[in-house]
C-alpha cells in the first residue's frame, strides 16, 4: 500500500513537473511578449525596463528555474494586461465555475444513474436500445449547439429561462444541462455496464430466488457493489467538466474560468492562460489519483 | 402480404444497421463534391436578401435553408462546412494516428530510456484537458485551417501512442515476435509485419471514435474564433455568428448544428459498433 502510494504520488508529481515545463517552453515559442504589452509609442528604454521587470533579460535556463520555483511556491506571476496578480484574477473566477460544475455534475448524476439502471434491467428489450441511442445522442451533441438550441427554445420562444449571465438558480439550469449532457452519457453507460455485471452474479440470483425484487434489490444488494467504478469515474468527470466549461461559459456568458480563458487569449494575456492550463492539468492529475484511492476505499477487496 | 411484411422487416433492420454508414458517405460525398452541388457560391453576398427565412426566392435560385446576416446562402455554407469538417478531422486523425502508433510501437519494442521519456511525455500530454491544450496551442501558433490540423494532431497523438505501446508490449513475448527478433530482423520489419497487423484493429476503433471527436474539436475551436477563419464556411463559426441572431433567424445556427450532430453521431455509432465486435477486442456480438 505505502509503496503504491509513493509510486503514484511521485508519478503524479513528475507529470505536473512535465506540464509546467511544457507550458513554459510553449510560451517561449510565442515570441517577445513585451512588444504586445507596450503601446507602439514605447521607446527603446521603455522596452528595456519592461524586459527587466519581467525577467526576460536573463538567460532562458534561469527564467525556467525561476518559473519552476515560483510555481512551486504558488506564486503565479503578474498579469500586465489586467494589472493584477494572476492568482487574484483566477481565484475571483473559481466560485462561478465551481457552481457550474456542481450543477452539471448534479444534473448528470441525477439523470445518468436511473437511466443506466433502467438500461441494465431492460437489457434484452427494445426500450434499452432506444435509451442507448439517446445516450449516444447526448454524447454526440456539441455543447455549444445544445446550448444555442436551449437558448432558442427556453429563452427566446418560451421565455422560461434567462439566456445568459449569472445570479439566480434559473440562470444555472441551461448551462448545467448543456455541460452535463456528456457526463450524463458517461454515467448512464458506466452504470449500465456495472449493474449488468453484478446482475449475473450468484448473490443476486439467490436474492431474486428469495423473492427480493425492484427497489429493494437495487438498494440493499446491487447499489453498493456496483458503485466502485461509478464513483471512481466521478473524480475524472469533474476534471472533464472544468475543461468543457470553456465552451459552455462562452455560450452563456457565464463569468467563470472558461470565459476568462477566452478573454485572456483575445487580450493575449498568456500569464493568465498558462496558469489556467496548469490548473486544469493539476485537477486532472489529482482526479486520477483520487479515483485510484477511492477504488480501494469503497471496495476493500481491491488491494493497492 | 406476407412477403411485404418480411420485406419491410428486413428493410427496417438493414436501415438500423447501416444508417451511420449512409450518413457518413453522404457527408463525404458532400465534402468532395461541394463546388458542384451547392446552389450558390458560399461567400457570395446578397445584401438585399439578408436574414431571409428558408425557402426565400432570390434572383437566380432559392435559399432552401435561408440566408445569413450577409445574405449568404446557408445551404451552400453548410455543404462547404462539411468539406472543412471532414477534411480537418480526416487529416488530423491520419497524422495523429500515424505518429502516435509509430511512436507507441517503437516505445513498446525498444524498451529503455526512449520508452520512459516517451511514455512520460504521453502522461503529460494526456493530463492537460484536451480542449485547453488545443486552445493553448492555437493561441501560440495562431488560428487558420493548417494550424488547426497541426494543433489537433499534436494534441491527440498520445492516445494512439498509449494503446499502441500497451498492445506492442503484450505481443513482445509471443513466439513470432521473439523468433523474428532472434533471427536478426530489423525493427522496421518486426513492427511492420508482426506487430502492426496485430494491433491495427484496436487503432482503427480509436481512430473512428477520434474522428467524431476531431469534428467536434474543429467546430469548437472555430466557434471560439480560434479555428478556421471567416469568411471560410465552418460549422463552428456559423454557429458562433448564428448565436447572435438566434432570436430573429434561428436557421443560421440550427442547420450547421444538425449537420455537426449527425456527422458526430454517425462516427460515434460506427466506433461503438466496431469496438463492440469480438474481433476488435469487444464482447458484444
Amino acid at each position: 500500500m505505502i509503496r503504491f502510494l509513493v509510486f503514484r504520488f511521485s508519478q503524479a508529481a513528475l507529470t505536473i513537473f512535465g506540464v509546467v515545463s511544457l507550458v513554459f517552453f510553449l510560451q517561449r515559442l510565442t515570441g517577445d511578449p513585451v512588444a504586445l504589452l507596450l503601446p507602439e509609442t514605447a521607446t527603446e528604454d521603455d522596452i528595456k525596463v519592461m524586459r527587466e521587470v519581467m525577467g526576460l533579460d536573463q538567460p532562458v535556463w534561469s527564467q525556467y528555474a525561476n518559473f519552476l520555483f515560483d510555481t512551486f511556491k504558488l506564486d503565479f506571476g503578474f498579469s500586465f494586461v489586467r494589472n493584477a496578480p494572476v492568482s487574484e484574477i483566477i481565484t475571483s473566477r473559481i466560485p462561478e465555475t465551481l457552481e457550474l460544475a456542481i450543477g452539471a455534475l448534479a444534473f448528470s448524476m441525477v439523470c445518468g444513474f436511473p437511466l443506466g439502471l433502467i438500461m441494465a434491467f431492460t437489457a434484452r428489450r427494445q426500450v434499452s436500445k432506444w435509451l442507448m441511442a439517446f445516450v449516444l445522442a447526448c454524447q454526440s451533441l456539441p455543447t455549444f449547439w445544445s446550448g444555442i438550441v436551449m437558448i432558442l427554445v427556453f429563452g427566446v420562444w418560451l421565455q422560461w429561462l434567462p439566456t445568459s449571465g449569472t445570479g439566480s438558480l434559473s440562470h444555472l439550469i441551461m448551462p448545467s444541462i448543456s455541460l452535463g449532457l456528456l457526463s450524463l452519457a458517461t454515467y448512464a453507460r458506466m452504470t449500465r455496464t456495472a449493474v449488468l455485471e453484478e446482475l449475473e452474479k450468484d448473490y443476486i440470483r439467490s436474492a431474486r430466488a428469495r423473492g427480493v425484487r425492484g427497489a429493494r434489490l437495487v438498494r440493499k444488494h446491487l447499489l453498493r457493489n456496483s458503485l466502485v467504478p461509478i464513483v471512481s469515474i466521478s473524480a475524472i468527470e469533474v476534471s472533464q467538466l472544468l475543461a468543457g466549461a470553456v465552451v459552455v461559459e462562452t455560450v452563456f456568458a457565464w463569468p467563470g474560468l472558461g470565459l476568462l480563458t477566452m478573454q485572456s487569449i483575445a487580450a493575449r494575456d498568456f500569464a493568465v492562460v498558462q496558469i489556467i492550463v496548469l490548473l486544469g492539468s493539476f485537477i486532472t492529475v489529482s482526479a486520477n489519483l483520487i479515483s485510484d484511492l477511492l477504488y480501494s476505499i469503497i471496495d476493500p477487496r481491491i488491494r493497492l | 402480404m406476407e412477403y411485404l411484411k418480411e420485406a419491410t422487416f428486413i428493410l427496417r433492420r438493414e436501415i438500423a444497421q447501416f444508417w451511420p454508414y449512409l450518413f457518413l458517405v453522404i457527408f463525404i460525398v458532400m465534402a468532395i463534391l461541394s463546388p458542384w452541388i451547392s446552389p450558390f457560391d458560399p461567400d457570395r453576398q446578397h445584401l438585399l436578401a439578408r436574414l431571409k427565412a428558408p425557402g426565400f426566392e432570390v434572383n437566380g435560385g432559392v435559399f432552401w435553408l435561408g440566408s445569413d446576416e450577409l445574405g449568404r446562402d446557408v445551404l451552400s455554407r453548410v455543404i462547404y462546412g462539411a468539406r472543412i469538417s471532414v477534411f480537418v478531422a480526416f487529416l488530423s486523425v491520419i497524422f495523429s494516428g500515424v505518429a502516435g502508433t509509430a511512436l507507441g510501437m517503437l516505445a513498446g519494442h525498444h524498451r529503455g530510456w526512449f520508452e520512459q521519456i516517451l511514455m512520460r511525455l504521453v502522461d503529460v500530454f494526456l493530463s492537460i484537458p484536451a480542449i485547453l491544450l488545443a486552445i493553448l496551442l492555437v493561441a501560440i501558433l495562431g488560428p487558420g485551417i493548417v494550424n488547426v490540423i497541426l494543433v489537433l494532431s499534436l494534441s491527440r497523438w498520445p492516445r494512439y501512442a498509449r494503446v499502441a505501446h500497451a498492445q506492442t508490449l503484450s505481443l513482445a513475448n509471443r513466439e513470432f515476435v521473439v523468433i523474428s527478433n532472434a533471427m536478426g530482423a530489423t525493427t522496421l520489419h518486426v513492427l511492420r509485419t508482426h506487430i502492426f497487423p496485430n494491433i491495427f484493429n484496436q487503432i482503427l476503433v480509436i481512430a473512428t471514435l477520434e474522428f467524431g471527436l476531431m469534428v467536434l474539436f474543429e467546430a469548437g475551436l472555430s466557434f471560439l474564433g480560434l479555428g478556421v477563419q471567416p469568411p471560410a464556411a465552418s460549422w463552428g463559426s456559423m454557429l458562433s455568428t448564428g448565436r447572435n441572431y438566434v432570436s430573429t433567424a434561428w436557421w443560421i445556427s440550427t442547420f450547421p448544428g444538425v449537420g455537426l450532430f449527425i456527422l458526430v453521431l454517425s462516427a460515434n455509432t460506427i466506433g461503438e459498433r466496431v469496438g463492440g465486435l469480438p474481433k476488435y477486442g469487444g464482447t458484444e456480438s
